[in-house]
């Protein structure tokens, strides 16, 4: 470890502290009131959008209709990207000809992208067309991520919304949410940071790859496309989804440490800032801030450790006469180094983002036990956007029961009681995610055509199919990429685990936000817990360690854990 | 339900255009504009003849002669391959990435017989695209003893373009300090002359 590189940590992390009440206020402004900017163009724009989609702005939905909205555009995303996918052959913008995706590979990355997964079984510069890129994925980009959003802000006014004239049973207008969160945050930021992108290097063309002659005269097929774009959303929509194979590690993607700065700032701004957004709904700033104190420790507990084990020698290089004082180097770019290397696999992991810029599955045991333990957390430390939200208010709702049980009154969280069916939804939301990573993954370890995709053997094999399990239900879409993932038996287990991932957990979610809008707020009492100050955080901490713990503990002692202490023994597979 | 299921046909038809489309279009349209040489991979043309494009000032390419500061193992394709990037997602307890890396260090040790040191873990190590187009100043200099032998020319004037190549952290603080390798061993030829290439080639 470097000075200079806790530094870069330190600046990161001060920007995304300053950035989160702007943000916040920002998302508020248009998510939660009639003040709107720019109101000539964006709110022609959204009026516009409304209009075509046949609905005005204040069709206000109960949790049954805006959860049945959300589907029912999920389900018609599937299948338009499938179909583009099965089409491109024959469709524009595919100089390279490349021909159908085939059925199984179409309909996981289907699937990966509407949940916001971004889990890429394939290889971008030799499977997708420019138009598949642009129309069939980096079109979910912005609308999976305004889902995200919209689903946060629901939730989020369930809880706060009070009783009487003003709420009623509805949480909002999902139609609404959506159209507001692309056209007045995701699509004007990403315009923006994607002209940047350009002018610091990453490639914005429809031109065909453009083949070169190196200086030692041999050929080289430089892979173009339109980059930028999908770079920029792929960032700010927490997606993830790499334009070319090797995703934010390709110098085309992330061409300069600036570019990787930005890039990390991109996953995190929108779920910091809607901390910020709650506490503004709460009408109490500090029940945001309480939320982003658990996240801020959780991320910087990940972030150290992660640098600490990546700064060690990779032991399967111990002995063989190799300089490795830097750290371990397999996997990761000279431009960003161990401490940037180890800073965006936190953030990427942290965040449902899944984007790379070194690979994950090249790290120390570890260095790599960090971002599967943050998926396996459920990807509340800041979140995806919106899901890390609506994830973290889940674990808030848990937190108060506890605390209510170990003092004995009924628990109540923004003075509306927190009852029985609250409870099962929140067990559903847990069981949801725990069943999805686990079962695959037995099944997986358990079957030959489940270990033959595996590019590493012994303890590192397990933590393959763990990570892709883990990975696909957190709907995060990072890898241990050595698993060959684009079999038959993957790409449909996956893609089960991404739907159920994604939307199994967003109905309970949103069906908590339905039962907490009608209930009648009641004046905090001496025995009511208050969730606004450092105790709620650190039970909150506590709470996430241990249902996290409970759950995963033992298979990642079969996995990273174990091969920390083999390969410390000097053994290899 | 019919009729949320026609909100959200046009909901989904309504975004693609905007997101899909129009979106990816413009920024396209202001990209060639305004920086067309970036929006268009960086190319870089030989300096001799203008119309021969030798690759991309971003993207890493195979060095394999001795008068060339030589770049890190690739995993992209058979190396360095940029329409194949990929790491090698071999793992810390990997036998594969041990018996790699033990070929590498033998090779190494063999054809730069006056380095100093132990062989710099980066010299061994695939990065993460398989395209790295950069070295850190260590692993250059590590390089350059062989690199003066075979050229023919004093180690000191190696050194002094090596150190003119060498890029510090932006702003001071971000990232590596790092050499742009296709960038340097141009500047070599250029300073040297052009090494005989083919008979010392060994491929990989």
């Amino acid at each position: 470890m470097t000075v200079q590189g806790w530094i870069q940590i330190a600046l990161f992390t001060a920007a995304v502290f300053a950035l989160t009440k702007p943000v916040g206020a920002y998302l508020y402004r248009v998510l939660e009131t009639e003040e709107r900017p720019l109101p000539s163009i964006l709110g022609r724009l959204e009026r516009l959008c409304l209009r075509l989609c046949g609905r005005t702005a204040d069709d206000e939905q109960t949790w049954r209709a805006y959860a049945v909205s959300l589907l029912l555009f999920s389900i018609v995303g599937i299948a338009v990207t499938y179909g583009i996918q099965r089409l491109q052959g024959v469709l524009p913008l595919n100089p390279q000809g490349f021909g159908a995706v085939p059925h199984d590979l179409a309909l996981n990355t289907a699937v990966s992208f509407t949940t916001n997964t971004n889990w890429q079984a394939y290889s971008g510069e030799t499977t997708m067309s420019y138009l598949t890129q642009m129309v069939g994925l980096a079109w979910h980009n912005f609308v999976s991520a305004a889902a995200g959003l919209a689903v946060a802000v629901a939730v989020a006014r369930g809880l706060t919304r009070r009783g009487g004239p003003e709420g009623g049973k509805t949480i909002g207008s999902f139609w609404a949410d959506l159209i507001r969160s692309t056209v007045y945050v995701l699509l004007p930021v990403s315009i923006v940071v994607a002209v940047v992108f350009v002018a610091m290097g990453v490639p914005q063309t429809l031109s065909a790859y453009r083949e070169v002659t190196t200086v030692e005269g041999a050929k080289q097929v430089l892979a173009l496309g339109p980059v930028a774009t999908q770079e920029a959303i792929k960032m700010l929509g927490t997606n993830g989804g790499g334009f070319f194979n090797a995703n934010s590690a390709h110098p085309f993607e992330n061409p300069t440490p600036v570019t990787n700065l930005i890039q990390m700032l991109l996953i995190f701004v929108l779920p910091t800032g809607l901390t910020w957004t709650y506490g503004k709904m709460a009408r109490d700033q500090r029940q945001g801030w309480a939320i982003f104190g658990a996240m801020a420790a959780l991320f910087l507990a990940g972030v150290a450790t992660c640098y600490f084990a990546e700064s060690h020698a990779n032991t399967a290089l111990a002995g063989l006469g190799v300089d490795q004082a830097t750290g371990n180097l397999e996997g990761k770019e000279v431009r960003f180094g161990i401490a940037n290397t180890a800073l965006f696999a936190t953030v990427t992991t942290d965040a449902s983002c899944g984007a790379v810029n070194g690979m994950h599955d090249s790290f120390t045991p570890l260095g790599g036990l960090v971002p599967l333990l943050n998926i396996q957390l459920g990807e509340v430390v800041f979140g995806g956007v919106g899901a890390g939200l609506y994830g973290m208010l889940v674990f808030v709702v848990l937190s108060v029961f506890i605390a209510g049980l170990m003092v004995g009154r009924t628990p109540e969280l923004l003075g509306k009681k927190i009852e029985a069916r609250e409870m099962k939804l929140v067990t559903v939301y847990m069981a949801v995610f725990a069943f999805f990573v686990l079962v695959p993954a037995a099944w997986a370890s358990a079957v030959g055509y489940g270990t033959s995709s595996l590019a590493n053997q012994g303890p590192h094999g397990l933590s393959e199919i763990l990570y892709a399990t883990s990975s696909a239900t957190g709907n995060n879409g990072s890898a241990f990429a050595g698993l060959s993932a684009n079999t038959p038996f993957w790409n449909l287990l996956l893609a089960v685990a991404m739907f159920f991932g994604r939307f199994a957990m967003i109905v309970p979610v949103l069906a908590i936000a339905g039962s907490m809008v009608d209930k009648k707020t009641v004046a905090a009492g001496p025995g009511t817990f208050p969730t606004n100050g450092t105790l709620f955080t650190v039970l909150l901490i506590g709470i996430i360690v241990i249902v996290g713990a409970l759950t995963f503990l033992p298979a990642l002692g079969l996995g990273p854990i174990l091969e920390h202490y083999v390969g410390a023994a000097g053994k290899v597979y | 339900m019919r009729n949320e299921l026609v909100t959200a046909f046009r909901a989904a038809a309504v975004t693609l255009v905007l997101t899909g489309i129009a979106y990816p279009l413009l920024v396209t349209g202001i990209a060639q504009v305004a920086f067309p040489a970036q929006a268009n991979g960086s190319l870089i043309n030989d300096t001799t003849e203008p119309s021969v494009t030798m690759g991309s000032a971003l993207i890493g390419q195979s060095f394999s002669d001795p008068a060339y500061v030589n770049p890190r193992p690739s995993a992209a394709g058979a190396g360095y391959d940029a329409a194949a990037s990929s790491g090698s997602n071999l793992g810390p307890t990997s036998k594969a990435l041990r018996d790699r890396v033990a070929a590498d260090v033998a090779r190494l040790v063999a054809a730069n017989p006056n380095a100093p040191g132990e062989v710099p873990a980066e010299l061994v190590t695939a990065s993460g695209s398989g395209l790295d187009p950069h070295l850190s100043p260590a692993s250059v200099a590590w390089q350059i003893p062989r690199i003066a032998a075979a050229r023919g020319v004093a180690a000191d004037r190696v050194r002094a373009v090596a150190a003119e190549f060498e890029q510090g952290r932006a702003l001071g603080v971000l990232g590596e300090p790092r050499v742009n390798v296709l960038l340097l061993n141009l500047a070599l030829d250029r300073r040297f002359g052009q090494p005989h290439l083919g008979a010392s080639i060994t491929p990989k």
